[in-house]
């Protein structure tokens, strides 16, 4: 099989990936494009270790157990990252990204987005306290 | 049946650019299945389709590995991600209280500048690597690469610290995951009680009251499920 088909189809997946990361604003779909990009890359290391233990005598199977690693990290990633969503969730009654800024420039409450204004000053609150 | 066999071999022994070989084929066609799932779930505006589309994503990936002869991590990827992954995304959706139907603010505003970035990169990357490996080829055949014995015996062989400590990893992140959902029950429980900072922690979650009933119900979700990985 030409090297080029599991590279191209992984370099699609991560950017697919990227694009999700950056255009969603719920918390869990974040994660699940988060998910896209590891998968992309595990895809990589197993079609570069496939390629490598043919070519090489003698091998480690470095790439395959780097996928094993990788899904297990990522498993335990999704756990911590779910439960942060859902304390967030339980302190704030929203999983939408766009609405935490807390660490934003005080500027920036005071703007055009009057959803984040009514949202920002019970934060506010808590932030003063 | 001999003489497409016999075309088949050439076509592989010259590593014909022009004429794919049919696991070449195979891998295109579940590789065109799982870019569009893909696409699907991070475009569309149904929260649970994009965790539904996902599992197609993932079980795509699954068949590409078993082309590639990795059926442990096949098989792994199987049991991990469709089984215990989107289960726990599919929760936290749930406990979230997301929406059932159509959310018409799914995507953030900045989505033009993301569509951007990702379709530079995208470029960029396909571009890079075409170019890289143009004239490499994967052999298929032999012994599987990717075999349960060859992934298991490289595992304990040379891996064994790493694997272990991974387990202490995991230990963590299950540890780190019930303190984060305990800690939020110990602060709410406290928080009709005493100290202004403690009211000014209700106050903060009364603009979302409808949704804060719901940790009673919440709180054993997210430890035992983790417990049950």
């Amino acid at each position: 099989m030409h090297l080029a088909y599991p590279a191209v189809l992984s370099a699609l997946l991560f950017c697919t990936g990227l694009y999700g990361v950056l255009a969603r604003r719920n918390a869990i779909l974040v994660l699940m494009s988060v998910e896209l990009m590891l998968n992309a890359v595990n895809l990589n290391l197993v079609a570069f270790d496939v390629w490598l233990s043919k070519a090489a005598e003698e091998t480690l199977h470095s790439g395959q157990a780097l996928t094993l690693f990788t899904i297990t990290i990522a498993a335990a990633e999704i756990g911590i990252g779910l439960a942060i969503v859902l304390a967030v969730y339980r302190n704030r009654g929203t999983s939408d990204i766009d609405k935490l800024r807390d660490t934003a420039e005080s500027h920036d409450t005071e703007g055009p987005d009057h959803d984040a204004l009514t949202a920002g000053q019970a934060e506010k609150a808590e932030a003063t306290a | 049946m001999s003489p497409t066999s016999a075309a088949l071999t050439t076509a592989a022994d010259t590593h014909g650019f022009l004429s794919p070989t049919g696991v070449e084929i195979a891998f295109l066609l579940v590789g065109l299945v799982t870019f569009g799932a893909a696409l699907v779930t991070v475009t569309t505006r149904q929260l649970v389709h994009a965790a539904l589309w996902l599992v197609a994503t993932l079980g795509g990936l699954a068949v590409e590995y078993l082309l590639l002869t990795a059926e442990f991590i096949a098989w792994v990827q199987v049991l991990i991600y469709v089984g215990s992954v989107v289960v726990l995304l599919l929760f936290g959706l749930m406990l979230t209280k997301a929406p059932i139907g159509r959310s018409p603010d799914a995507d953030s505003g900045n989505r033009w500048a993301a569509l951007t970035v990702a379709l530079a990169a995208a470029a960029t990357l396909i571009w890079v690597v075409v170019d890289a490996f143009r004239t490499t080829w994967i052999d298929l055949e032999g012994p599987a690469a990717g075999s349960t014995k060859a992934t298991g015996e490289s595992l304990f062989q040379n891996w064994v610290l790493p694997f272990e400590g991974l387990s202490v990893l995991l230990l963590a992140a299950l540890v780190g995951a019930i303190v984060l959902s305990r800690q939020a029950k110990e602060t709410a429980a406290d928080g009709p009680g005493t100290g202004c900072r403690s009211g000014n922690r209700t106050e903060a979650g009364a603009p979302s009251a409808t949704g804060v009933p719901a940790p009673a119900a919440t709180e054993p979700g997210a430890p035992s499920e983790k417990e049950s990985r």
